[in-house]
């Protein structure tokens, strides 16, 4: 199992950073893609949006994918979350093929979504009446959650008077409160403004740890990307493909201050290369 | 809000919104009657303001029991486009093919004129209330469905899509999301619906009827009786603003969180 078999062939000087991630092989995949690609059918005839791509991502795992605009990482994300279905290949979830949506994921998209007519604990309670649960089960849990997020006392509030970082965290409670194995998160602070942005990140991260979710996000924001991940995945642009699949081997509980690790710098000048080479600036 | 702290009475009074548009109604009568006065306009081609009220006064009884059928015509019609207006607003924006072979059709029947057509009604239902309701219902219909067909369409399919993958069924995550997201256009639609509603009513009564206002209005105009033909168009235009009002009353109770009525929400924080 070679992850990494479909890794940049474009020349790299400083290759010692390009650590090939091995860690598919002896942790448990939690999310497993074998030859999934898309084409989407069209009036001017196929068009097509992923080659096929194969990668794991291990439970428990941060996985972030930086790409190009318009590189195929939403339907990426469609498809794990078995909203659409692969043209070729299969997406395993816990080891099962995903044919249809099947609730094991909780998902966060760039705007909050979340429902006016409905107040933010109600909104967070959106997938348990969805999956038809029983409601008083998880009132707590989405109480819990909500203080998790420093949302306590806004339980009432109508998402208008929320501000945009503050919706936004509402929506990942949304996201947590049936508590799925998977977190699915495409460019959740890219309407946020760049503090607020810095400061969900870090939150984001505490999250992650606290709950132990796995979490596959997309990004356009290189920091963004290695300050968070464990394992970055860059993508080329459409047809989306994998361009290389980095380690970042910054240690965790990590903080702003690690964004001047020299480590960190270089990674994220090794990343932003792929970008250049391919002449599309992010 | 401004007007609340502002410290005479009488300007608290002139900033109520009610007050604006019964002034502005004082100020046009007031230029109707000079106008009449000023240019001698003989009262058999426009009635003095005058005139009209001592009609309403004189013959209020009469009017009111007419404007009874008008009424119930217009509520039966305004309902019937609304129980028929939504649904199909639903199926034009559920269903790609619906909407291919409905929505075309549906445009050109408006461009047929509904006061050519319905004496047509009079010949198939008789001189009672059904060409009425049925004339009122071809009114308001359109507005309806072509709202509430735009407000399905632009719920965002990020937000079904959330929905959806957490294996909430069709008909849960329409109830959940679609439905909810379309009410401020199907509110806005049934707005100009229900005024629309009204026309409809008076059309069915002008080619058939031996009662209503549309009734009312047909006879005063054939004899020359213009206060009559005025007071009973006052009685309309008040028939219109009451069932527009409480259509905006449901409104503002349905849809409290929308922006269109944030400002009657106290904001706490």
């Amino acid at each position: 199992m070679t992850p990494l078999s479909k890794a940049t062939d474009i020349s790299q000087p400083a290759a010692h950073l390009r650590l090939v991630s091995d860690r598919a092989g002896g942790a448990t995949p939690g999310i497993k893609l074998s030859g999934v690609s898309k084409t989407y059918r069209s009036r001017d005839g196929d068009v097509p949006s992923l080659r096929p791509l194969d990668f794991t991502i291990n439970d428990g795992e941060f996985f972030v994918v930086v790409g190009p605009s318009g590189c195929g990482k939403s339907t990426l994300l469609k498809m794990i979350s078995g909203l659409l279905p692969p043209t070729t290949g299969e997406v395993l979830v816990d080891g099962e093929k995903v044919t249809k949506p099947h609730g094991n994921v909780g998902i966060v998209f760039q705007n909050a979504l979340l429902l006016p007519w409905r107040n933010i604990l109600s909104n967070v309670m959106l997938p348990i009446d969805m999956k038809g649960l029983a409601r008083d089960k998880y009132l707590a849990r989405a109480k819990e959650l909500l203080k998790l997020v420093g949302l306590e006392g806004f339980e009432k509030k109508l998402p208008w008077q929320l501000s945009g970082g503050m919706q936004q965290r509402a929506s990942i409670c949304r996201a947590l409160v049936h508590d799925p194995k998977i977190m699915l998160m495409d460019e959740p602070f890219g309407a946020l403004d760049a503090m607020t942005r810095e400061r969900m990140n870090v939150e984001l991260m505490r999250i992650q740890r606290e709950t132990g979710k796995t979490v596959l996000l997309i990004t356009h924001s290189i920091p963004e990307a290695v300050f968070l991940a464990d394992r970055v995945l860059v993508m080329t642009e459409r047809p989306g493909a994998i361009a290389a699949i980095y380690d970042v081997p910054l240690p965790r509980p990590r903080s702003l201050d690690t964004m001047s690790d020299p480590v960190f710098t270089e990674m994220v000048a090794r990343i932003r290369k792929h970008f250049f080479t391919q002449g599309t600036l992010d | 809000m401004a007007e609340a702290r502002s410290p005479s009475g009488l300007s608290k009074l002139l900033n109520a919104a009610w007050v604006r548009p019964f002034l502005f109604l004082v100020f046009i009568v007031v230029a109707w009657d000079l106008a009449i006065r000023l240019f001698h306009i003989p009262a058999y081609q426009i009635p003095s303001p005058g005139d009209v009220v001592a009609v309403l006064k004189t013959d209020w009884p009469e009017l009111l029991r007419q404007s009874w059928p008008t009424t119930y015509a217009t509520i039966c019609g305004f309902l019937l486009s609304a129980l028929f207006g939504i649904p199909v607003a639903m199926l034009i924006a559920g269903s790609k093919t619906v909407e291919t072979y409905v929505y075309p059709l549906l445009v050109f029947s408006q461009s047929v004129p509904k006061i050519a057509i319905a004496p047509l009604f009079v010949v198939w239902f008789g001189f009672g209330i059904i060409p009425k309701v049925i004339s009122a219902f071809l009114l308001g219909f359109f507005p309806v469905v072509v709202s509430a067909v735009q407000g399905f369409k632009s719920v965002d399919p990020d937000m079904v899509d959330l929905a959806r993958a957490m294996q909430g069924s069709r008909f849960k995550v329409f109830c959940a999301v679609n439905l909810p997201h379309a009410m401020p256009a199907i509110f806005s639609g049934l707005k100009v619906s229900v005024t629309l509603a009204v026309v409809g009513a008076v059309v069915g009564e002008f080619v058939g009827s031996n009662s209503g206002i549309g009734y009312v209005m047909q006879r005063s105009i054939g004899t020359f009786d213009l206060p009559t033909m005025f007071a009973a168009l006052v009685i309309l235009a008040l028939l219109g603003v009451i069932l527009f009002w409480i259509v905006d009353r449901i409104e503002r109770l349905v849809i409290p969180w929308h922006v269109s009525q944030r400002d009657d929400i106290i904001f706490a924080s």
